[in-house]
């Protein structure tokens, strides 16, 4: 299972290293959905079936398809893709890098401190909706608030035209 | 080899059974619908047309496959692919008997939510690489199409998986033994027929590829086994909805003694199969601002209110 983990969590980062570099729109939302996947069987791998499926779901199978969609719909061809070349310039690289460097050096220090030991748990649909629904069902009620607002808006701009 | 659930010999008689059948579902359907429309049908190939089949695939496999020079090469590639993988991936959860079965999970049913969500990417990314009106107009009513669907499919089973308490498919079939749930759960039943023929974009809601109005839709610009994948997926999609209502509807394996489970199966599934090929058969396509209104308009406050009624009365049960 430990191997699974390794994969994936390599898989993730190449993908998302390649969301970044691709200048083509669509390859780059492609490698997206697949980081997003990988994610997914890293949750799975680490015991929370319920929190892996959701994130195919909804993300992979949900969001993203709405961000394809308005790609569709925008009719990006070859001068996008020269402008995207254009701004991944070498001298861009340099401050974002050195930013990200000092991230990694954090995490690695903290990462060092803390035990290792694996404990394989399953975390199930139970126990998942236990919690939404008891200590964090505030959180759940505002998220549905959010959710309604959105829809309302969408509504309203839908009807005015 | 001993049959199992996860053993080899399981995993290959489901791989291989199924995709025969989805093949041989090609001249099934043709002759299915010459019946109907009291028409002959093909039946010159073989004995009563049995060959049709063989014949379609040698000219399939011998076709050229021709990548258009202006489609995005990566995209019009992996498209047809997806839409094969996913929908293999989906019969890895479905319960064909007790003792036949890919993987025994505790999330089945989310399982197969997830692939038919990400089963929308093929036919987007077919229709957007090809760079070409008709299959662009194609995706667009595919995508909006699957991506509402599939919020009234998701709902429609929450009934199901309430009154099991579990997403676990086996657990679904294992309590249907003292009734089946098309009984207590007919108004998702039929929801989850309509959405499943809509996932599936089958007749008569194929509108992502009516050939009337938009030349073939999303694989206007695909050829050979190309467009024989997405031809094969669809037939698979079929069996994979007639295998879920049966699964989840009407008891699955369950029903008398003197035949085997797997045949139980087998029969209640194909039953499915021959009432989609008799809906194509009969009921004309509606236009899309009516499949999208109907949808959201009716479908899915029905399966609000469907799914309400069940928890009330579950819990009034208790």
């Amino acid at each position: 299972m430990i191997a699974l983990f390794y994969i994936a969590a390599i898989i993730a980062v190449i993908a998302t290293v390649a969301v970044i570099l691709q200048t083509n729109i669509v390859h780059g939302l492609l490698y997206l959905i697949l980081s997003l996947l990988a994610v997914a069987v890293i949750f799975y791998v680490l015991g929370a079936p319920f929190a892996a499926v959701l994130e195919a779901i909804v993300y992979a199978g949900a969001i993203m398809v709405l961000f394809l969609f308005v790609i569709m719909m925008l009719n990006l061809g070859q001068h996008t893709r020269d402008q995207e070349r254009s701004w991944l310039t070498p001298r861009g690289w340099i401050v974002p890098s050195l930013l990200a460097a000092v991230l990694l050096g954090q995490l690695v220090n903290v990462m060092s401190q803390i035990d290792h030991e694996l404990i394989p748990a399953q975390i199930g649909v139970m126990e998942v909706s236990a919690l939404l629904f008891g200590p964090y069902v505030l959180a759940v009620e505002l998220a549905s608030i959010l959710l309604l607002a959105g829809l309302v808006a969408a509504y309203h701009l839908a009807k005015t035209k | 080899m001993s049959l199992e659930i996860g053993s080899f010999l399981s995993i290959g008689l489901i791989l291989g059974v199924v995709i025969i059948t989805a093949a041989l579902l090609i001249t099934v359907e043709r002759r299915l619908l010459g019946f109907w429309q009291e028409r002959l049908g093909p039946n010159r190939v073989g004995w009563f047309g049995s060959l049709q089949v063989v014949a379609d695939m040698i000219k399939i496999f011998t076709k050229e496959d021709w990548v258009p020079p202006f489609a995005d090469k990566f995209s019009f590639v992996i498209a047809p692919g997806i839409i094969m993988t996913v929908v293999l991936l989906s019969f890895a959860v479905i319960p064909f008997a007790p003792n036949i079965g890919v993987i025994d999970s505790n999330i089945g049913v989310l399982f197969i939510l997830a692939m038919a969500s990400l089963g929308a990417y093929s036919v987007m990314l077919g229709g957007l690489s090809s760079d070409n009106k008709y299959a662009l107009l194609g995706s667009l009513r595919a995508a909006a199409q699957m991506v509402s669907y599939e919020v009234f499919m998701g709902i429609s089973l929450l009934g199901v998986v309430a009154l099991t308490g579990s997403f676990n498919m086996r657990e679904i079939v294992e309590s249907q033994a003292d009734g089946w749930y098309i009984i207590p759960q007919f108004i998702g039943f039929v929801i989850f027929l309509i959405a499943g023929v809509a996932e599936s974009h089958r007749l008569p809601f194929d509108i992502p590829e009516a050939e009337q109005e938009i030349c073939a839709g999303y694989h206007t610009e695909y050829s050979g086994m190309k467009f024989g994948m997405f031809f094969v997926a669809e037939y698979i999609g079929l069996v994979l909805i007639s295998s879920l209502i049966t699964v989840l509807f009407f008891g699955g394996w369950l029903g008398p003694e003197f035949l085997p489970p797997i045949l139980w199966f087998s029969i209640k599934a194909f039953a499915f199969i021959a009432f989609f090929i008799l809906m194509r058969a009969a009921v004309p396509r509606p236009r899309y601002d009516q499949l999208m209104s109907y949808g959201w308009l009716f479908l899915l406050p029905l399966s609000l209110v469907n799914l309400l009624i069940t928890g009330v009365i579950i819990l009034s049960m208790q």
